[in-house]
């Protein structure tokens, strides 16, 4: 992920649209690359897009506020994400989410916790993700050990 | 002899259980480590396999730590003391949960090296595409009808048919696309069989381009699954490097492009027509209809769409068998009824042995959960199952007794969707259960229609109040009402069946929803 000056974010991101430019049904690839570069896709990234994709700012708007992957603010410090699908609710995933939750300061600071629909992981939950990577068996001692170095 | 190979596997749930930690720990030992799939037998992961004369040894639930211990017995090069090793399960192809099973889908799913097209092509790969090319396309397109394939992804419609659609529609460009959207919780076989076998995929995607004319193809696949995404784009990469993708396939004179494509974490693009449009870059709103897929489909042009499963299957259908038969007919001859082949079974939640079961169809739920799955994980009375992902039925214990197939499920009011099974244990609540399935109806809907839009949000509503006990008779009554709105009412499955697991619970689990205050 690159930290980039207002001028280098538009033509990063315009860059990244038009590498995509030659295939069809560009726009979910280019947000992809914006996200994966910037860390979140900004108003001006909007618009930036939509004028290389030679679409309207509104759809280029509707896209990212369709789907949870695209976020708008930037990216939080450790992001936690915990599932709720009925797998791993059966091996407690509700409790463990909403504790989570309510304790996501004492894990450290700039930690955000959010739930996750499934992540495959379901013979072996509950299942999450730290960072991005991830966890099966979680339990509330195994965050905590995990999560130690963000303290 | 050369030092024996390691297998440890890098499916994403043997990851998350630290398999790469213990991948590293045989690679600074200075063991040649193989990165397979994984057996499915997810309660012992991180499973290693050791090569042994007798076959491959498996250590179940290897931590990082033990691997020091490991790689010193396999110094000492003694097949008996491999197996006399705490942890050893014996040879792992002779272990009595994978014998019982009927494994075709997932046959190399564990064993080959996903990364090798060599390792594939040794173990039967390529076959069916060869066998493919050598025929016309409705030839191939009949073969399929034959085997009785349905599609996997949860409606199981008759594959040969949808490719006959596709291969007598008329259009200079027509398209194959992959549904890799498997967003049901309780299921992940189509994550498994492709990190563990993506050749696989390819394999059945290429076949599928020359059945029904298509030059290009789209494997959907969501974000939640980064660890298939890279085994997936490693195989594709490949595939093309050796002439088995892009221009003049083999010599043939086939033509096919694959692309991968990544989901943004929206449970309704597994519906299939949400899926073209997040495709073609659009929200991923369901889309009204006729015209269906075969004939216009992604941007507007003739497209075959198929489950992971589905397209997996299509290989060994196309393959003759080892004594010359047509695979096909192999495939007929499994299952039941109008339910031919196998079915992978995947067994989830609160359960002892968790994973990856591939049966004929006909098996009974009892069987599945109890023997295979070795009852709760909490050691506690099974009370319900849910089959078939978020929009399936709750099956109470005293119905497991029910066959595994298309027929015999819808009869008993449920479905088999993708062929997910979540256990639960006797602490379930059911109407937190039905609150839930509302719940994420409410969260995943694309808003298209009013049924589900805002039908899930006043089934939660009526929910929360049969739970804090006000009334309970009129809101049960109320919420059959809605529930019926929007089983009738919906466009899509997403509002369609979400009644399915509410009104399921309600049935068998009545005392549930008696209300807290009552």
């Amino acid at each position: 992920m690159t930290t980039a000056s207002a001028t280098d974010r538009v033509t990063l991101v315009r860059a990244i649209a038009t590498q995509h430019l030659a295939e069809r049904g560009p726009l979910m690839p280019v947000l992809h690359g914006v996200m994966e570069e910037l860390g979140h896709i900004a108003r001006e990234d909007v618009e930036a897009v939509a004028d290389v994709l030679n679409l309207s700012v509104a759809e280029v708007h509707g896209v990212v506020s369709f789907y949870t992957d695209f976020r708008t603010e930037p990216p939080p410090a450790h992001a936690v994400a915990l599932c709720r699908g009925e797998a791993c609710q059966s091996v407690g995933a509700e409790r463990l989410y909403d504790e989570t939750r309510a304790r996501a300061a004492d894990l450290g600071e700039g930690v955000e916790v959010h739930e996750v629909f499934c992540l495959g992981n379901c013979a072996l939950g509950p299942s999450g993700t730290l960072d991005g990577r991830l966890h099966g068996r979680l339990s509330r001692e195994r965050l905590d050990t995990l999560t130690e170095r963000w303290r | 002899m050369s030092a024996p190979r390691v297998f440890v596997p890098a499916d994403a749930a043997a990851v998350s259980v630290d398999a790469d930690e213990v991948a590293a720990a045989f690679d600074a030992a200075g063991m040649a480590v193989v990165r397979n799939g994984s057996r499915g037998m997810l309660w012992l992961e991180p499973l290693v396999e050791v090569e042994a004369d007798a076959g491959r040894v498996g250590f179940a639930n290897v931590t990082p730590e033990q691997v020091g211990d490991l790689v010193q017995v396999v110094a000492r090069g003694s097949q008996s003391d491999l197996l006399d090793h705490p942890g050893c399960i014996g040879i792992v192809d002779d272990h009595p949960w994978l014998t019982s099973q009927r494994r075709v889908s997932f046959a190399r799913v564990g064993i080959v090296d996903p990364a090798s097209v060599s390792d594939y092509e040794a173990h039967g790969g390529w076959a069916g595409l060869r066998r493919a090319l050598s025929l016309t396309p409705a030839a191939v397109v009949q073969e399929v009808t034959d085997s009785g394939l349905r599609g996997r992804g949860g409606a199981g419609f008759p594959a040969g048919i949808k490719w006959q659609t596709v291969h007598d529609a008329v259009s200079d460009l027509k398209f194959v696309a992959c549904n890799f959207d498997e967003g049901d919780s309780g299921t992940f076989a189509d994550r498994m069989v492709v990190e563990g076998d993506p050749f696989t995929l390819v394999e059945g995607m290429t076949i599928a381009a020359h059945a029904v004319g298509a030059s290009e193809g789209y494997v959907y696949v969501r974000s939640e699954y980064p660890h298939a995404i890279a085994a997936l784009r490693r195989a594709i990469d490949a595939a093309y490097t050796h002439g088995y993708l892009g221009a003049d396939i083999l010599g043939s004179g086939l033509s096919f492009d694959l692309h991968v494509r990544v989901g943004a974490g929206a449970y309704i693009c597994g519906e299939e027509s949400s899926m073209l449009e997040s495709l073609e870059g659009r929200r991923g709103e369901v889309r009204a209809k006729p015209p269906i897929p075969a004939l216009k489909g992604l941007w507007g042009r003739p497209t075959a769409v198929n489950n992971v499963l589905t397209l997996c299957a299509v290989p060994m259908i196309l393959s003759s068998t080892v004594d010359g038969g047509p695979g096909w007919q192999r495939y007929a001859e499994l299952g039941t009824g109008r339910s031919r082949g196998t079915q992978v079974f995947q067994l989830a939640g609160n359960v002892q042995q968790g994973g990856i079961v591939e049966l004929p169809f006909g098996v009974s739920l009892r069987e599945l959960v109890e023997e295979y799955g070795g009852g709760t994980l909490s050691g506690r009375p099974v009370r319900a199952a849910q089959v078939g992902g978020p929009l399936g039925a709750y099956v109470p214990a005293t119905g497991f007794d029910v066959a595994m197939d298309y027929e015999a499920l819808a009869e008993a009011g449920a479905m088999l969707g993708h062929g997910g099974i979540v256990v639960f244990d006797d602490t379930v609540d059911m109407a937190r259960m039905a609150r839930f399935a509302m719940e994420f109806c409410s969260i995943e809907s694309c808003g298209k229609c009013t049924p589900c839009r805002v039908g899930a949000v006043r089934g939660v509503e009526t929910l929360d109040r049969i739970i804090a006990g006000h009334d309970v008779t009129t809101d049960l009554v109320l919420l059959d009402d809605l529930c019926e709105t929007m089983t009738k009412g919906s466009l899509c499955a997403m509002g369609g069946l979400t009644p399915m697991p509410v009104q399921s619970a309600i049935r068998h689990f009545p005392e549930d929803f008696e209300g807290a205050a009552v």
